[in-house]
């Protein structure tokens, strides 16, 4: 069998970092930049940059339904920060700003406050176990709220800051910028399983 | 997020510069402007009260802008917003961070305020860019707690060709220090007049410890796409956007080609939709030396 090709949405942001992470947690990851690219992945991670500059990004380039389309499917899909806020089905506040729509949350950008307010915190997430996260936030988002499908795997100060919905993954901070491959090799598990049931 | 955690750490500053890789960072000086380059797919402005070829015209002392611009656009838009301040002056730097600015540019656009020494930057929560045309200045820069660099270019020139020498020095200096051997690491550190652990990391990884964008001369989307296949991780346009005939125009094709800049159909199809002229240019040996801006702050 062939091994399981991840792709990272390489419009605009944090691209590489998360090549990288995927290279040490042991798996492959390929950029994703048109349609054709889109349809050969197992597996896709939106990273890390500016959600208006990759909204209009996706629809200039037709990309938006067929994204759409291959997420609501069932491939497994993970947002990090920005790629969240595009999973999303509403951004509080901005509602002309164009979303996937296909993760059942409503997503508040730049919630902890402007850059001055980024910050590292350590995350306690019961799903992965062990020693806390080292959690990398930039002007991030957190999730306000949730549809009864979504479960919430980590909270800040209160707020939802890791959710998953079925083969959807999104978390408001950045795991690429850690030496922590916990999560990508969490989520290569559910590309693995996803692999075997098609 | 204050109580628990760590802000202004050398990882969230470098951060954000990752963050706006692959992206286009445009100068605006009204929240109108502001609003055009958020439209077209800006991943942050540069708020100044005058752009680079305006302030080259107007001559005198360049400063920091009127926080009151600055602020205005601020409120305008939800991408990131930069500011100037002049080399060396903290002050400035200091202000814009209280008023919440997200990323300043140390900048040899303005006026320097130091003939001899930078801001340090480490002592900021907000990130710093700054510019430079070769591997000592941006390892100097670094060294002062820049978390990210840019080319200089010659701002307001409408001119690429400093841009690409500061790129192509920067990208050769590093080539070079990968490929000697480690025993000469200790003296091209002291010729190039930078610490020797920045320049072992470069050595190590073959690329500056933080992102390096494009800047001084970017004036069409042909511009853009030639810088990144240089290397450049993104690309910041001074004058080149609302000097040109159609602001909203240039602005796109800009992100547009910055995003597809290796696949010439997309850069090509970009150049077809400008619908206008690029800002005029300048030959740069026709530019009086004391004007030039790009051997500021070395």
């Amino acid at each position: 069998m062939e091994k399981t090709e991840v792709g990272v949405l390489a419009l605009q942001g944090d691209v590489i970092e998360h090549l990288q992470a995927l290279r040490r947690a042991g798996l492959t990851g390929v950029e994703v930049k048109t349609r054709e690219q889109l349809e050969r992945v197992d597996a896709l991670i939106i990273p890390g940059g500016e959600s208006t500059t990759v909204a209009k990004l996706l629809d200039r380039f037709a990309l938006r339904e067929p994204l759409a389309e291959r997420v609501a499917a069932g491939m497994p899909t993970w947002g990090t920060c920005m790629g969240m806020i595009v999973l999303s089905k509403e951004i509080v506040g901005m509602p002309d700003q164009p979303t996937l729509g296909v993760l059942d949350v409503a997503v508040r950008r730049n919630a902890f406050g402007r850059q001055v307010e980024s910050a590292e915190v350590p995350l306690d997430v019961p799903a992965l176990g062990g020693a806390p996260f080292p959690g990398v936030f930039i002007r991030a988002p957190w999730v306000e709220r949730a549809g009864a499908g979504v479960e919430v795997l980590c909270r800040l100060e209160g707020q939802a800051v890791m959710v998953r919905q079925g083969n959807i993954l999104g978390t408001s901070f950045h795991p690429e910028l850690t030496r922590d491959t916990r999560i990508h090799r969490w989520f290569a598990g559910w590309c693995a399983r996803a692999r075997s049931a098609a | 997020m204050a109580e628990k955690g760590s802000t202004g750490t050398v990882k969230v500053k470098r951060g954000l510069a990752q963050m706006l890789k692959g992206g286009v960072i445009m100068d605006v000086t009204t929240a109108e402007q502001a609003v055009i380059a958020q439209e077209a797919g800006a991943v942050a402005v540069m708020a100044l009260e005058r752009i680079p070829a305006d302030i080259r015209a107007a001559g005198g002392v360049a400063r920091m802008s009127d926080l009151s611009i600055v602020q205005k656009i601020m409120d305008a838009v939800t991408i990131p917003v930069m500011a100037k301040v002049r080399i060396g002056h903290f002050a400035e730097a200091q202000v814009l961070q209280q008023i919440g600015v997200d990323f300043i540019d140390e900048s040899e656009v303005l006026t320097p305020a130091d003939d001899k020494y930078h801001v340090d930057k480490h002592a900021f929560t907000v990130p710093f860019v700054c510019g430079a045309r070769d591997l000592g200045e941006a390892l100097r820069r670094i060294a002062e707690g820049a978390a990210m660099i840019r080319t200089k270019g010659e701002a307001g020139s409408g001119n690429i060709v400093e841009a690409v020498k500061h790129m192509r020095t920067v990208r050769d200096e590093i080539a070079i220090v990968a490929a000697v051997p480690s025993e000469e690491l200790v003296a091209r550190a002291r010729d190039l007049g930078v610490p020797l652990e920045l320049l072992k990391e470069v050595a190590r990884t073959s690329k500056l410890p933080v992102v390096n964008f494009c800047a001084g001369g970017v004036s069409t989307p042909a511009d853009a796409a030639l810088m990144m296949q240089l290397g450049a991780e993104g690309i910041f346009v001074g004058s080149g956007i609302f000097k040109s005939s159609n602001p909203a125009k240039f602005a796109k094709a800009i992100v547009e080609a910055t995003t597809y800049f290796n696949d010439p159909k997309a850069v090509a199809e970009a150049c077809r939709t400008l619908e206008g002229t690029a800002m005029p240019g300048l030959e740069i040996s026709k530019i009086p030396p004391d004007e030039l801006l790009n051997v500021r702050g070395v």
